[in-house]
């Protein structure tokens, strides 16, 4: 018996049925871990996002022009809602997973009769949910700021989903890889927040001049942002196509699920 | 009775290198308690959670009530619980959520009033709303317990179950395994508790550095293994052994008081007879005598020692 046959996908496996209250189960543990520290966790976002309105909105915004028939207020509301979820949902997702191994509580899981789709579906489908919460926070914050009108509010759902979702399972990745609560800070750190700031979050790419306007669309962060802001404003406000950004978030989608099928496949990380 | 659990073959090496079960064979039957003793580091652990899914087979067959561990590992694993070595558990949520949400894991609709029954046996209902965090060791592991029995399991692995376990909790602990052997479970426990092996098990397997040495009834291993002594607490103490005592074995101890005579309590011939005359004739005078059977616990260390 090879180590990739460690844990068995559904189709090698018989008389099995879809384990829905184990997802309940987990899924419910996760939000619980969530609740009892609502406050903070929607706290922060909330400031942090205030914050940013107060000194780009505001203070620099006034002096800034408009983009399109855009302010600029209204201008940096998705990209701070794409800023807050990016982060949000690759720690909550990280730390999810993380913390049952570190803490060794993770023997449950292993042992129990859940497959790797539905453990995904339990750990990922809450942290999701967290992250679309905050996103409606923000954008509710964002209203007491500035206003703005969402122009195909189904995108703009379809956009946050499918982020949350993506840099959810992107997190789950990294929690399961990582071997100290240190990497799960700096890969935020060093890589999304970066990425984040320099894909549009406070500009449209076409403010850049060359080559850095040519550079940043090797950055995946642009496409999400421009396709947010697309679904808000329209195409005088996106910096990349539509059908461009979506495929972005499919394809990012794709790998993460891979991805995470293998890991679940050799057990790697998970598994002696 | 056929085996509820059959491993067949299975080994066990680290991704370090370490080769921690030399391919192993053991059938497990319907309905008993099995007990698998070994010193630290024997594999024991490694052997259960192999059978859980909590470590990957690098070699051979685990099948639990029919179904492979590994094809079939959502049936198998529905009816199999473990309480493992280690307390791991939650910090922050409560006794009562964490063994719910223990049974939804495995699967199985809400059931409050079994939950209610699980805990009650164990003395934990009027804890069930203290956070994991609030309790006592001893508590933490009857809540592990509560959580592998959560599902209504066939078959419970215990790994050391009583480590950190006051004496009373010990024997509650033991009346509950034999309540739950009653309704059917079986049971496969490890211990470094000897008299616990001796006290319940059915069977003992010994582990020893990773190879599995001995698979036995309990009650064959003790008449098999079993050395009888007898012991004279002798009026005057004395020196040496007495040189008309050659055939016998005979040994001196607690500062030559004490003659002890060790024979096999199966034999047809056992030799206290012939002794006692012997001693008799040698004039060695004695105050009292008593015989005592070798326990699990000196089986065992001799059986480790020997290999
Ligand atoms: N995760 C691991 N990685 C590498 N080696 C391991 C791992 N777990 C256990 N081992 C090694 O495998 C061997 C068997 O360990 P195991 O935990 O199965 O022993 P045990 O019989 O349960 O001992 P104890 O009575 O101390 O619990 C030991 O040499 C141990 O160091
Ligand atoms: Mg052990």
């Amino acid at each position: 018996m090879t180590q990739s046959e460690a844990i068995p996908q559904a189709a090698e496996t018989r008389g099995t049925t879809f384990n829905l209250f184990g997802i309940q189960a987990i899924y419910r543990f996760e939000m619980a871990r969530w609740f009892r520290t609502l406050g903070q966790s929607l706290f922060s976002p909330v400031l942090s996002t205030s914050l940013y309105f107060i000194v780009f909105g505001s203070a620099i915004g006034s002096r800034m022009g408009t983009i399109g028939d855009v302010s600029y207020g209204a201008f940096i509301v998705p990209g701070l809602i794409m800023l807050s979820i990016l982060t949000e949902s690759v720690s909550n997702a990280s730390f999810g997973i993380y913390m049952p191994r570190w803490a060794g509580t993770i023997y449950e899981l292993l042992s129990a009769p859940v497959s790797a789709l539905e453990a995904v579906c339990g750990y990922v489908g809450a942290a999701a949910t967290k992250s679309v919460v905050i996103g409606v926070v923000i954008l509710i914050t964002a209203r007491v700021f500035v206003d703005y009108h969402v122009q195909n509010w189904p995108v703009m759902l379809l956009f946050l989903v499918l982020t949350s979702i993506s840099f959810c399972l992107f997190g789950f990745i990294l929690g399961v890889l990582a071997d100290g609560f240190e990497k799960l800070q700096i890969v935020p750190m060093l890589i999304l927040t970066p990425l984040t700031f320099l894909g549009g979050t406070f500009y449209s790419i076409t403010m850049l001049p060359e080559p850095w306007r040519t550079l940043t669309l090797f950055n995946p962060v642009v496409y999400l942002i421009s396709g947010f802001r697309w679904a808000f404003f329209g195409a005088q406000a996106a910096d990349v196509n539509i059908g461009l950004s979506l495929s972005a978030i499919s394809v990012f989608l794709a790998v993460c699920l891979a991805a995470v099928w293998w890991i679940f496949k050799t057990g790697y990380r998970l598994k002696n | 009775m056929h085996p509820i659990i059959s491993i067949k073959d299975v080994s066990k090496t680290y991704k370090s290198g370490v080769k921690a079960l030399q391919p192993v064979s053991l059938d497990i039957m319907k309905g008993e308690i099995f007990a698998l003793l070994g010193p630290n580091g024997a594999g024991k652990t490694t052997l259960i959670n192999m059978t859980c899914g909590i470590v990957n087979l690098s070699s051979g067959t685990i099948v639990a009530d029919g179904n492979d561990i590994i094809r079939d590992y959502k049936e198998a694993r529905k009816k199999i619980g473990l309480v493992p070595q280690e307390l791991h558990t939650d910090a922050f949520e409560r006794v009562i959520d964490t063994v719910t949400f223990s049974r939804g894991l495995f699967g199985f609709a809400p059931n409050p009033a079994y939950i209610e029954k699980v805990l009650r046996d164990l003395s934990l209902w009027e804890k069930r709303n203290a956070k994991i965090m609030e309790l006592s060791g001893g508590m933490k592991r009857r809540v592990m317990i509560a959580k592998a029995l959560s599902h209504e399991p066939k078959i419970l692995f215990l790994d050391e179950p009583s480590a950190g376990v006051d004496v009373e909790l010990r024997r509650d602990m033991w009346e509950m395994v034999r309540n739950l052997r009653k309704s059917g479970v079986t049971i496969i426990l490890t211990t470094h508790y000897i008299e616990e092996a001796e006290e319940m098990a059915d069977r003992v397997g010994v582990i020893n550095k990773g190879q599995l040495i001995l698979v036995e009834e309990k009650t064959t291993l003790m008449r098999k293994l079993g050395k009888k002594q007898l012991t004279l607490e002798l009026a005057t103490p004395i020196d040496a052994v007495p040189d008309g005592l050659n055939g016998y074995h005979v040994e001196l101890v607690d500062e030559g008081r004490q003659l002890v005579y060790s024979f096999d309590a199966n034999a047809a011939d056992t030799g206290i007879h012939g002794f006692l005359k012997r001693i008799g004739e040698l004039g060695v005078d004695y105050k009292d005598l008593h015989t005592e059977q070798s326990s699990l616990e000196d089986i065992f260390v001799s059986l480790v020692h020997s290999k």
